[in-house]
């Protein structure tokens, strides 16, 4: 039993609190996520040249060959440093379809730009009737000739406002809520038919509605087989799951940290409010929700990482902790800070409202533990 | 990272295993499952049998009789043992005076005590709280007052568990009443309880059950001999003391195959009834738990790991007793659920060896349930309540 990080994770994790510490203020971040593009293009080019995205990726991609653990040190960093740039969105969804399914002519085409820097994309998983459920796919394929036209709708997604690429989940066998007949389509984000409308989302960073009318696109878009798209789809998303959740862990910490530190400043009655028994045992709550989640997640992640039975209940499991804890967390910390924690000046609100989008996104709370709840 | 055990570790657990199938008392285990209350020699015999096996105090130094465990080693011990339902070991001898005599005491001490508490010779008990001293325990009033070669006690104790069957009390007494610091003043003294003077008069608690007593000290007295360590000090090796035992006060073990345990039962169909694990309102609660159970089980493995590496236990350590109990009470709540009706009949009479269990009302001992329950109200209560340890996190862990 070890829950120490190896070398290798020590100087990732080193280098990424480095950058964050040095180059990527909340005064930067807001610039950022305010800019039309909603992140720092010069910012993602340093994440390429320090090798941050090819982290998930093996070796002979191109990558680093990291796995789950790797992933958790990255991801509870940008969580700290409430980073907006599109590396969930980029990097874990859309390449962690690639790296899954793509052929050798895609992976050149598209994992490798991506993994220098050069190429964003959008795996658009949502449709806007489906709600947690990826299986629930309306948009459809239909083969005439020998070139496929996709059809259909696709709602928040993440990074399409700024994608070169876009994946497509689409129908192209069986009903609606068929796991079987969803086939993956690679196709670029200005192929003619393809409207995008690009929004904020409420954590500063930026998603899109998409509408795809008679699309055409040539049978060599197809990532994977025909028909067999979701176990892709699930896998990714559990592994995106796990990120998030280390996300999250990440701004829990800080989140605990900055409430505490503020306590101990802000004077009122003519005393630090940290004197206060009522405030104490409250921020005593956010830390151990915050030091629960990452005893879950670090048990999570392990398991992932030796692949073992039982690493789905996990990420379920962590998930729904996520849920609860970040909500707490989140709520609490604004309460703490008073009026201050409701001002949009304040890199608390935003922290809180990234652990909101978190809760709400790949499954809430609710929904991870009733998967749990129908599988034990 | 990893969580794998070693194989020593593995190769530990099946000798563990094989040892309470094998060489600890057996009619024990079989009450324990059974839920029939152990007798005083019920306690003192299985509590021999670990001595015997070279077990009987796994936080001791192994030059004094501890068996040299590691963590994991414990962790192990602990995880096999709830496995089995065995009974989990008096805390009073080998967990609290023991620590303390061999930290402080004199030789004399060590060798007229050590023994009897590791053998189990001698059954120890508690004297802390007082009357009007619980969470403020510094504002005891059991006076001690010195004359020639004995201190003379005068006051009260109370919460004493199991004191109706003990031979020994430690206590903090107060020597010292002129102090600046109420602290101050307070000394560790070793008190025979078969001697004039000493009252034992039991408290039945909210189950009906004599598990706890209130101790009556009038003008006893006690040899100097029996002070340990320097007078005045007591209060300074008691919280030394409590830093020794910061993990496995979660009972996660136990939570672990209660829970287990509560599951199994679910998804049974007795006479034809629906199985509880149908219904998704009580499993998504069994899944809640089940979370709470995992993220406490592996703050106390991240606790072990720093401390098997050479590290003093993180400051995640100190949530555990928190968590823990307050699981321990969220999984006797869904015991009496999942017993519904038959968590309401008070028929504690047939919980005794003798009495067949055909002859039951109710199934297993689903009516035990509510008894645990109302039984366990006490765990965020002693060892210091929890708002008092939330005092302490805050305190000492977030620095407020």
């Amino acid at each position: 039993m070890d829950f120490s990080l190896n070398e290798v994770q020590e100087m990732l994790a080193d280098s990424i609190e480095k950058f964050i510490a040095n180059d990527y203020d909340f005064e930067s971040r807001q610039k950022y996520s305010g800019s039309d593009i909603g992140y720092s293009n010069n910012v993602w080019q340093t994440f390429a040249e320090l090798g941050w995205t090819s982290v998930p990726f093996s070796e002979e991609d191109g990558g680093f060959g990291g796995g789950p653990v790797d992933m958790m040190v990255v991801m509870e960093r940008l969580g700290r440093g409430l980073v907006v740039e599109p590396y969930l969105a980029n990097i874990v969804l859309s390449g962690g379809v690639l790296k899954r399914a793509a052929n050798a002519a895609q992976k050149a085409e598209w994992l490798a730009p991506m993994i220098s820097g050069e190429l964003q994309a959008s795996l658009a998983f949502v449709e806007p009737q489906a709600r947690y459920d990826i299986n629930n796919v309306t948009t459809t394929a239909t083969l005439d000739g020998d070139r496929w036209t996709l059809t259909g709708s696709k709602g928040y997604v993440q990074n399409a406002g700024n994608a070169d690429l876009l994946i497509i989940p689409a129908r192209t066998s069986g009903s609606q809520l068929d796991a079987g007949g969803i086939t993956l389509f690679g196709l670029a984000a200005d192929a003619a038919g393809v409207s995008i409308r690009d929004y904020a989302s409420i954590d500063g960073q930026r998603a899109a509605e998409i509408d795809l009318e008679n699309v055409s696109v040539s049978a060599d878009t197809i990532i994977g087989e025909i028909d067999q798209g979701f176990d892709v789809l699930q896998a990714t998303l559990s592994e995106a799951t796990l990120a998030v959740c280390a996300e999250a862990v990440g701004i829990m910490s800080i989140l605990t940290e900055k409430t505490i530190e503020y306590s101990k400043s802000r004077v009122q009655f003519g005393v630090p409010i940290s004197s206060f028994q009522a405030l104490q045992h409250r921020m005593v709550e956010m830390y151990t929700a915050s030091e629960q989640s990452r005893s879950l997640l670090m048990w999570a992640a392990m398991l992932a990482e030796e692949g073992g039975a039982g690493t789905e209940q996990a990420i379920h499991s962590i998930k729904y902790q996520i849920g609860i804890a970040g909500k707490r967390v989140g709520e609490e910390a604004v309460q703490i800070h008073g009026g201050m924690g409701v001002t949009w000046e304040l890199d608390v609100a935003h922290y809180f409202k990234r652990l909101t989008a978190i809760n709400l996104m790949l499954g809430n709370a609710d929904w991870h533990l009733d998967r749990l709840a129908t599988s034990a | 990272m990893h969580v794998n055990f070693s194989d020593d570790e593995l190769a530990f657990r099946k000798e563990v295993r094989h040892f309470f199938e094998t060489e600890f008392p057996q009619d024990v285990l079989d009450k324990q499952v059974r839920a029939i209350s152990l007798s005083r020699e019920d306690v003192v015999r299985w509590h021999k049998a670990m001595y015997t096996k070279g077990w009987a105090a796994p936080n001791w130094p192994q030059e004094l009789g501890g068996p040299g465990w590691s963590s994991v080693q414990k962790y192990i011990f602990a995880d096999e043992q709830a496995r089995v339902d065995a009974p989990l070991f008096l805390p009073f001898g080998v967990s609290m005076v023991g620590p303390m005599i061999y930290s402080y005491g004199s030789e004399d001490q060590k060798q007229r005590f050590l023994p009897d508490i590791l053998e189990f010779n001698t059954w120890w008990c508690q004297g802390y709280s007082e009357p009007g001293a619980g969470s403020d325990l510094a504002s005891l009033t059991t006076r001690a007052d010195l004359n020639g070669d004995h201190y003379v006690v005068n006051g009260t104790k109370t919460w004493t568990t199991l004191g109706q069957y003990a031979d020994w009390i430690f206590c903090l007494v107060r020597t010292n009443t002129d102090v600046a610091r109420r602290q101050e003043g307070i000394s560790f003294l070793l008190i025979d309880m078969n001697q004039t003077g000493v009252t034992v008069k039991p408290i039945v608690l909210l189950d009906g059950e004599h598990e706890v007593n209130e101790v009556h000290f009038d003008n006893v007295e006690v040899p100097v001999d029996n002070l340990v360590g320097e007078e005045g000090k007591g209060w300074t090796y008691g919280k030394v003391l409590l830093q020794h035992e910061r993990t496995g006060i979660a009972g996660v073990a136990g939570s672990r195959y209660r829970l287990l345990r509560l599951k199994t039962q679910a998804a049974q169909s007795v006479k034809g009834a629906v199985p509880l694990a149908k219904d998704r309102n009580f499993m998504r609660k069994i899944a809640a738990a089940e979370v709470e159970l995992k993220a406490l089980e592996y703050t106390e493995l991240r606790t072990l790991a720093s401390v098997a590496s050479g590290r003093a236990p993180g400051p995640e350590s100190s949530i555990l007793k928190i968590a823990g109990t307050e699981l321990q009470q969220n999984i006797d709540s869904l015991r009496i659920e999942a017993a519904a009706y038959y968590a309401l009949p008070y028929v504690r009479d047939q919980y005794v060896e003798d009495f067949s269990d055909d002859e039951r009302v109710g199934a297993g001992t689903e009516t035990f349930a509510a008894l645990t329950y109302f039984n366990d109200r006490k765990v965020t209560i002693f060892g210091g309540s929890n708002e008092i340890q939330k005092n302490i996190i805050a305190k000492h862990v977030l620095g407020l």
